[in-house]
């Protein structure tokens, strides 16, 4: 295998072929390297389109970033395009409210299935487990937003509204101040189960690089099962379910439709899970229609983009290196 | 002969493939008995079956007894955690779990609630270290890694861990296999030390090995017991063609 | 009472099958999400499922209740999300053939599968805002090919990996033994890397056409929406996500009704997708060496 930059190679290689006047050899040879040449411009690709999507929204929100400064526009607290003023700060909030609850209510959960699948769960279960997993990751966001308008906001409204009235309604965060289940809470619900497949299969990997002698080695001395993944299993796996953690939060933050049909899209500072809130990315949704219409709104908005994608490629940078390490000590 | 594990009619099978037929034996107490046979032959599963760890492969099948102080381990009511406190587990590859060689020996002891106090572990974490030989080489770094440790002193150390639980009997999977000649010297001085106190059974593929350590010998080929009886007896004078070969060294 | 009983239930074996017990709980709980869903969409679109809807385009008035179909939507989403799947073909196939033949496990293997991965992560919104920005510096309009251009950015970096995943569990030894009977690497990877990718390039292309025909936020920038089916690129074009989505908004309940019944129709679409891809690439897996 390559391990040499394909560049510097070529020339040693086409150096060497001077030496090796073997017509057919030499031709396939050439072939060799212009395909692998070819090939290594397509692998740019990736790394720079990343370049470029940051590049382009950073080009096209500087307009208003030049003009405001990024701190008014980040900490502002208004939003009214028309009069000028541009506050992301209640989306900022909306959005980091939103991914907090969607990502509590997922992890315990996928922490826990994921350790049933990967050590006491039967290949039986495991087969019928992984399919489903499968489906839910592929239901798309407009359908999960339609579930959560016809099942969960009503849920949300007739059933945990006034359960959280009746036993947690002196805690100021669980405190239902408006009448509706389009808020906090159901946008949370929602996200939880879309993340959930995704949080539990890398869990589900990061825990099958622990090699089995150390679970063995636990077990022969007469632990329990759980005794084992307390005491050596979960030690050994703490930055990956972290960086599984930051993974799910980082696709919470970029959840566009199906949290903007649920979640009421009222710009206030959120108080309690039971109001609305208004990330970023349903503001981006919503008014993408009326952009152009307005002086420095489509710089406005396609900045709320560059925040998102900046926090969103800090997240995923960070945990997906931790994961590659993890995974590759296998 | 005092038994201390019987095996009645014992018939285990992966999937649908039979590992081990109809094996019938006796293992003495406090003698180190040595099952030998060529490799594939059930030796291991045999010895997985003492401590119930056969059972973490999946698709796993049992027929028949086995009977530790005449009790079966396999009875519905038996709590395996208990059965592998009694029966514990010196594995092929030294495995320290992934923390200090202090906690290691202390591991079993505290899940077990074995002793009072810090004093009291402390106590015995020393107490085991030093049966196992290697009290002098690491008590001055006892919340170092276990694995900074040599692989020869790991196994040492899994020894002291298994032995803290206070177990009745020991099986070794091959456990000299990874280790030094040095090393595996060392360890089979400490098995031959211990025999006093443990019942002792000792998966290996080594002749010579079995002739060291042996007191009692058990020969399997495909699965089944050939032969089973006193060292003395089974090595000068083997009553089985198939044994015979083996010890002659033609299979 | 022999030696090995349980004595009495210690706090461990109670915790033992505490957890136990809470785990299955959970994953109950994921795996029932999806009944959950399927459910209601299936019970809440059923009654508004008809005929007109998959074969009508919309009539004079359908966004007041009356006649007419989504075909406009089906019939874009099936353009959108096969234009897109194609073109990100063009790409995930050259650059998962070069991870593996050229790369391997090397540094800039590495940083290749990194920033794939980065890709998967930025969420459709931000490629639609990015989409945005390249339509206006190139002076086009909301079309099908814009929404093609985008869900192929979208897609490529799970259709690499889905490739990538496959072929990097190729037993290397066949490709050392083409390589041993002179074979240069190109060689390699036309004809024996590809012929193992098969079951990867096929989970890879309904992968990605399941993400692309189920993306809202990229074409809502980038594809706009129109009653018509479009008959150019450059036309703007419906799409299933956005039918959804728009029609759920009216204040007609018998339009959000169909809302229900479009998203029913996407959901089959979707599912068949991906239980198609797992059939095939559990048959096609068959006939390559493992």
């Amino acid at each position: 295998m390559s391990q040499v930059d394909p560049l510097l190679s070529n020339q040693t290689k086409n150096q060497a072929e001077g030496r090796h006047p073997r017509p057919s050899a030499t031709l396939r040879a050439r072939q060799d390297q212009a395909a692998r040449r070819a090939f290594f411009i397509f692998t740019l690709l990736p790394v720079l389109l990343i370049l470029f999507i940051t590049v382009a929204l950073f080009f096209r929100s500087w307009p208003i970033i030049s003009e405001y400064g990024l701190s008014d526009l980040l900490f502002g607290q208004v939003w009214k395009p028309n009069k000028g003023l541009f506050g992301f700060w209640p989306f900022i909030l909306g959005t980091v409210w939103v991914t907090v609850v969607g990502v509590v209510l997922a992890v315990p959960l996928c922490i826990l299935a994921s350790i049933y699948l990967a050590e006491y769960a039967h290949t039986k279960t495991r087969s019928f487990a992984k399919p489903i997993l499968d489906l839910l990751a592929a239901i798309p966001p407009v359908v999960y937003g339609v579930w959560g308008l016809l099942a969960i906001v009503p849920f949300v409204d007739d059933v945990l509204a006034p359960l959280s009235t009746r036993w947690l309604g002196s805690i100021s965060i669980f405190s239902v101040n408006q009448p509706t289940g389009f808020n906090i809470l159901s946008a949370g619900i929602v996200l939880a189960v879309m993340i959930a497949p995704l949080i539990i299969s890398v869990m589900y990997e990061i825990f099958s690089t622990v090699l089995n002698d150390l679970r063995h080695a636990s077990l022969a001395v007469g632990a329990t099962q759980w005794q084992t993944i307390r005491n050596v299993v979960l030690p050994q796996v703490g930055p990956g379910i972290l960086a599984a953690i930051v993974l799910g939060a980082s696709r919470a933050l970029g959840e566009t439709i199906a949290v903007l049909m649920v979640v009421g899209n009222i710009p206030q500072i959120p108080t309690s899970i039971f109001d609305s809130a208004y990330p970023l990315p349903a503001l981006i949704a919503n008014n993408y229609g009326e952009m152009m219409s307005i002086p420095l709104y489509d710089a406005a908005l396609l900045s709320a983009a560059l925040v998102l994608l900046v926090v969103i490629l800090i997240f995923n940078i960070l945990s997906i290196i931790v994961l590659q390490r993890m995974t590759r000590k296998k | 002969m005092d038994a201390h594990i019987q095996v009645k009619n014992l018939n285990v099978y992966y999937g649908k493939q039979q590992a081990l037929k109809n094996v019938n034996i006796e293992i003495p107490k406090n003698q180190i008995t040595v099952i030998m046979g060529p490799s594939g032959c059930g030796k291991t599963t045999l010895l997985k079956t003492f401590n119930r760890f056969f059972e973490l492969t999946e698709n796993t099948q049992l027929t028949g007894e086995v009977l530790v102080d005449g009790q079966n381990i396999y009875d519905a009511s038996v709590d395996v955690t208990e059965v592998r406190k009694v029966v514990g587990l010196l594995a092929q590859r030294p495995s320290p779990l992934p923390m200090s060689i202090y906690d290691n020996v202390f591991y079993g002891m505290h899940i077990h609630k074995m002793k009072k106090d810090r004093k009291e572990y402390k106590a015995a974490v020393q107490h085991y270290l030093e049966i196992a030989g290697l009290w002098d080489e690491v008590h001055k770094r006892l919340h170092d890694p276990a694995t900074s440790l040599s692989i020869g002193q790991q196994q040492r150390l899994c020894l002291a861990r298994g032995l803290a639980v206070e177990p009745e009997i020991i099986l070794g999977d091959e456990p000299t296999s990874a280790l030094d000649p040095i090393s595996s010297q060392n360890i089979e001085s400490r098995l031959l030390e211990l025999k006093q106190q443990y019942t002792t059974v000792i998966v290996t593929h080594t002749l010579r090995q079995a002739k060291r350590l042996g007191d009692y010998v058990i020969y399997m080929y495909l699965g089944e017991v050939i032969e089973a009886g006193p060292a003395h007896e089974v090595f000068n004078n083997p009553q089985h063609e198939r044994t015979k070969a083996y010890l002659e060294g033609q299979i | 009472m022999s030696l090995f009983t349980k004595k009495h239930w210690q706090r461990r074996h109670v915790m033992e099958a505490f957890m136990k017990f809470i785990m299955r709980v959970s994953l109950a709980i994921v795996a029932g999400a999806l009944g959950l869903i399927l459910w209601i969409i299936i019970v809440r679109g059923l009654p508004s499922l008809s005929w007109d809807m998959v074969s009508k385009i919309p009539e004079g008035g359908y966004y007041m209740g009356k006649e007419g179909g989504i075909l406009n939507a089906i019939i874009g989403s099936a353009y959108l999300a096969t234009g897109g799947t194609l073109l990100a073909m063009l790409f995930s196939i050259p650059i998962a053939l070069y991870l593996k033949t050229y790369l391997g496990d090397s540094k800039w293997g590495q940083y290749v599968r990194l920033s794939l991965d980065v890709l998967w992560g930025i969420p459709s919104i931000v490629y639609g805002a990015f989409g945005f920005t390249l339509m206006i510096a190139l002076g086009m309009r909301a079309s099908l090919l814009a929404g093609i251009i985008i869900l192929a950015f979208i897609e490529l970096p799970i259709m690499t990996r889905a490739m990538d995943e496959v072929i990097r569990r190729m037993p290397i030894d066949l490709e050392h033994a083409a390589l041993a009977l002179g074979s240069t690497k190109l060689e390699v990877a036309l004809r024996v890397v590809i012929r193992q990718m098969l079951p990867g390039i096929t989970t890879a292309i309904l992968l990605g056409f399941g993400r692309g025909i189920g993306d809202a936020a990229s074409v809502l920038f980038t594809a706009g929406y129109t009653d018509r089916i479009p008959t150019s690129l450059m036309r703007p074009t419906a799409s299933l996500p956005l039918a959804v989505f728009f029609q759920l908004g009216s204040p007609y309940p018998e339009v959000q009704q169909r809302g229900y019944a479009a998203a029913l129709i996407l959901t089959i679409i979707v599912l068949a997708v991906s239980l198609g891809s797992r059939w095939l690439s559990a048959r096609l897996n068959k006939y390559t060496v493992k």
